[in-house]
C-alpha cells in the first residue's frame, strides 16, 4: 500500500485509508485474530461431518452426504434426551447451590474483622480452585473407594458395613454437585464479597442507628444490594447452562465404569469416549453440534433477558 | 495489624450470634477445603501395608519416605515431564501475556475504527464452535499436530475471555495517557511498551496466572493429541497416566529393582500427586494480593 498518509480529522475515511492510518494497531490485533481464525473459524464448517457418512480417508468434504441419519439414531435411542437431561440438571444444581452458597459465604467472610483469619480462611477456600481436574479425581476416589477410602475407613472404624460408592449410581449428583461446590466455592465468593465492600458504608451505619441488628442489617440492606449482581451472574451462568464441565465428570467417573453412566454421563464426556474409544467420528459430532446449536440459542435468549432487565450489562 | 479494630458501636446480641456463626462456618468451610490435601499427604508418607489394612488417615501411618524414594530413584520420566511442563508453562504465560495485552489495548482505544468489528470476531467464538470433532481432526489430519507438543501448547495461548479481562484492565487507565504520548510524539508501540505495560502489574499477574494454571493443569489436549510414543508427557497427564493405568505406573518406577507385585501402588500415586502439584500451589501466594483485586475489576463489568 503506497497511499499518501489520509490527512486527518474532519474527513470521511475510506475503508482501506483507516486500515493503513490504524496499521499498528491492527497488526497488535493480528496474532489473537490469526489464533481465532485457526482454532476456532476453520473448525466450524466442519461440522459438516455430522450429516456424512465419515471416511477417513477421504476428508471431511469429500465424504458422502446422508442427511439426518446420524441424528435419527440419537433421537430413537433416547440417548440424546439423556444426555440432555443430565447435563442442564448437573448445571442447574451447580448454578443454584454454587451461588447460594457463594453469597452466603461472602456474607459470612464481612462479619469477619480478623484480617489474618480472612486472609488465611480465603486462601484455604483458593486451594480447590488451583489444582487440575486429575487431581481432583484422585483425592475423591482418596475419599471413597471402597478398599481404603478415607470415608469407608471411619465408618469401618465405627463397627459398620462400607459403602460400595463407586457402584452406587444413585449417589453420585450428590457426590459431583459437592466436588463442584468444593471447588468453586472460594474464588466464586470473590465476585459477591467485592460486591458487599461496594455498598455504602454510610447506610450500614444508618440502619444501625435505627436499631437495625445484625440479621435485619444483612436482609435489608446487604441482600437487596447485592440483587442485581446475583441476577446478572445467574443470567450469564444460565448462558453456558449446556456445556458441561469435562474434566470434572471425565476424572471422577472415568472413561469405563459404565455402571454410573444413566446418572453421570454429560454430553462432553459422551461426545469424548465416542470420538477417543469407539472412533465413531459422525455420531460424536451430531451430538456435538446439537449442542453448539442448542447451546447458542440459550445465549441468544439469556442475552435478551439481560438486556431487558440492564443494557448495560447485555454482552452485545 | 496487631489490634483488631473496636467497633464504634456496641455489639449486641444479634451481632454475636452472626459473627460467632461466621467464625465457625467459615473456618469449618476452609478446614473442609484442606482436608483432602492433608489426607494426599499424610498417605504419601504412609507405609502401604498399614494403608491396606486400615485405609487412608489423616496422619501418616508408620512415617516412611520410601514412596518418594521410589519416585526419585528413576527420575528421569518425571523430570522429563517438569522441563517440558515448565517450558511449557513460562513460554506459555510470557508468550500469552503479551498477544493478550496487545489485543486488549488495540481493541480499548477509543479512536480505533475496527474495535467493535474484532471484539466481536474474538467474542463470536464463545457463543459457537464446531465441536470436538473437527477440532480434533484439524489439528490431527490437517494441520499434522500428532505427537507434537505445539498441539498442547497452541490453543491455551489465549481465550476470549481473557482478552475481555484484559480490555477491561487497560480501560481503566485514562485515555489522557495515549493521548499525551501522541502529542509527545511517540508511536502507537510506544506507548503501548513505555506507557501503558508498566502501569498494568496487577491485570498481568491476574491474567498471567490464569494462563500459568491452565499450561501447568494441562491434560486434556494432551491425552487428544500426545500417544504413548512421546516420552515426556505435561505433568498433569503423567499424573492422569499413572493414576488411571497401572502399567503406566510400573513404568513410572521401572529399573528401580523394585518387583512389581511389591509396589507400594496408593502411596506412590500420592507421592507423584504432590509432587506434580506442589509448585503452582506455591506460587498462589505470591500474586495472591493482585489476584484478588484482579477477578473483582475483570468480573465485575463483564
Amino acid at each position: 500500500m503506497k497511499k499518501k498518509k489520509a490527512a486527518g480529522y474532519g474527513r470521511q475515511l475510506t475503508f482501506w485509508q483507516k486500515v493503513y492510518k490504524y496499521r499498528v494497531l491492527l497488526l497488535m490485533c493480528l496474532p489473537a485474530i490469526i489464533f481465532f481464525l485457526i482454532f476456532s473459524y476453520i473448525p466450524m464448517p466442519g461440522a459438516y461431518i455430522a450429516f456424512t457418512n465419515f471416511n477417513y480417508a477421504k476428508g471431511i468434504f469429500r465424504s458422502q452426504f446422508i442427511g439426518l441419519d446420524n441424528f435419527k439414531f440419537l433421537f430413537t435411542s433416547g440417548k440424546i434426551t439423556m444426555l440432555t437431561r443430565n447435563t442442564l440438571l448437573y448445571n442447574l444444581a451447580f448454578i443454584l447451590f454454587g451461588n447460594t452458597l457463594q453469597i452466603f459465604v461472602a456474607i459470612l467472610l464481612n462479619e469477619i474483622r480478623s484480617k489474618y483469619f480472612k486472609k488465611i480462611t480465603q486462601t484455604l477456600m483458593f486451594l480447590p480452585y488451583f489444582i487440575s481436574a486429575v487431581l481432583v479425581g484422585l483425592l475423591v476416589y482418596n475419599l471413597l473407594n471402597y478398599d481404603y477410602g478415607f470415608v469407608n475407613s471411619i465408618i469401618k472404624a465405627l463397627g459398620k458395613t462400607p459403602v460400595k460408592v463407586y457402584a452406587n449410581k444413585y449417589i453420585w449428583p450428590f457426590i459431583l454437585v459437592l466436588v463442584n461446590l468444593w471447588q468453586q466455592t472460594g474464588y466464586g465468593s470473590i465476585v459477591y464479597f467485592a460486591a458487599i465492600m461496594g455498598i455504602d458504608a454510610e447506610m450500614v451505619e444508618a440502619s444501625r442507628v435505627d436499631g437495625a441488628n445484625a440479621f435485619q442489617k444483612i436482609r435489608y440492606i446487604i441482600l437487596p444490594s447485592l440483587k442485581p449482581t446475583i441476577i446478572i451472574l445467574l443470567l450469564f451462568a444460565m448462558g453456558g447452562i449446556l456445556k458441561g464441565n469435562f474434566g470434572l465428570f471425565y476424572n471422577i467417573i472415568g472413561p469405563a465404569n459404565s455402571m454410573l453412566f444413566p446418572s453421570t454421563d454429560i454430553i462432553e464426556t459422551y461426545v469424548f469416549r465416542t470420538m477417543m474409544n469407539n472412533f465413531n467420528f459422525t455420531q460424536s459430532s451430531a451430538v456435538g453440534l446439537y449442542q453448539s446449536v442448542f447451546g447458542f440459542a440459550v445465549v441468544m435468549l439469556c442475552n435478551w433477558v439481560v438486556k431487558r432487565i440492564d443494557s448495560e450489562y447485555a454482552l452485545f | 495489624m496487631i489490634t483488631v479494630q473496636k467497633n464504634k458501636i456496641k455489639l449486641d446480641k444479634s451481632d454475636i450470634v452472626v459473627k460467632g456463626f461466621a467464625y465457625i462456618f467459615i473456618a469449618l468451610f476452609a478446614l473442609a477445603c484442606l482436608i483432602p490435601f492433608i489426607l494426599m499427604v499424610s498417605t504419601s508418607f504412609s507405609t502401604e501395608n498399614l494403608i491396606r489394612k486400615s485405609g487412608f488417615a489423616l496422619i501418616p501411618k508408620g512415617f516412611t519416605t520410601y514412596a518418594y524414594e521410589l519416585v526419585f530413584r528413576n527420575s528421569k520420566q518425571l523430570l522429563g515431564s517438569y522441563v517440558v511442563t515448565i517450558i511449557m508453562t513460562g513460554g506459555g504465560t510470557l508468550l500469552g501475556l503479551f498477544i493478550i495485552s496487545m489485543t486488549g489495548y488495540a481493541l480499548q482505544r477509543k479512536d480505533f475504527p475496527f474495535r467493535n468489528q474484532i471484539s466481536f470476531y474474538i467474542y463470536f467464538t464463545t457463543l459457537f464452535s464446531g465441536g470436538l470433532v473437527p477440532f480434533y481432526l484439524l489439528m490431527t489430519k490437517y494441520l499434522g499436530l500428532k505427537d507434537n507438543y505445539l498441539a498442547v501448547f497452541l490453543p491455551l495461548l489465549m481465550s476470549p475471555w481473557l482478552i475481555i479481562l484484559m480490555k477491561n484492565f487497560i480501560k481503566a487507565i485514562p485515555f489522557e495517557i495515549t493521548e499525551s504520548g501522541k502529542i509527545d510524539g511517540a508511536g502507537d508501540v510506544m506507548i503501548f511498551t513505555k506507557l501503558i505495560l508498566p502501569m498494568l502489574k496487577p491485570a498481568l499477574a491476574t491474567i498471567g496466572l490464569f494462563l500459568a494454571l491452565g499450561y501447568w493443569n494441562e491434560w486434556y489436549n494432551s491425552m487428544l493429541f500426545l500417544s504413548a510414543s512421546v516420552e515426556y508427557r505435561p505433568l498433569q497427564y503423567h499424573l492422569y497416566k499413572i493414576v488411571n493405568e497401572v502399567v503406566a505406573l510400573k513404568n513410572s518406577v521401572a529399573g528401580s529393582n523394585v518387583p512389581v507385585t511389591s509396589l507400594p501402588l496408593e502411596t506412590l500415586k500420592m507421592a507423584i500427586a504432590v509432587v506434580a502439584t506442589g509448585p503452582i500451589i506455591l506460587l498462589y501466594p505470591f500474586v495472591q494480593r493482585y489476584f484478588i483485586a484482579g477477578i473483582t475489576i475483570g468480573a465485575v463489568k463483564g
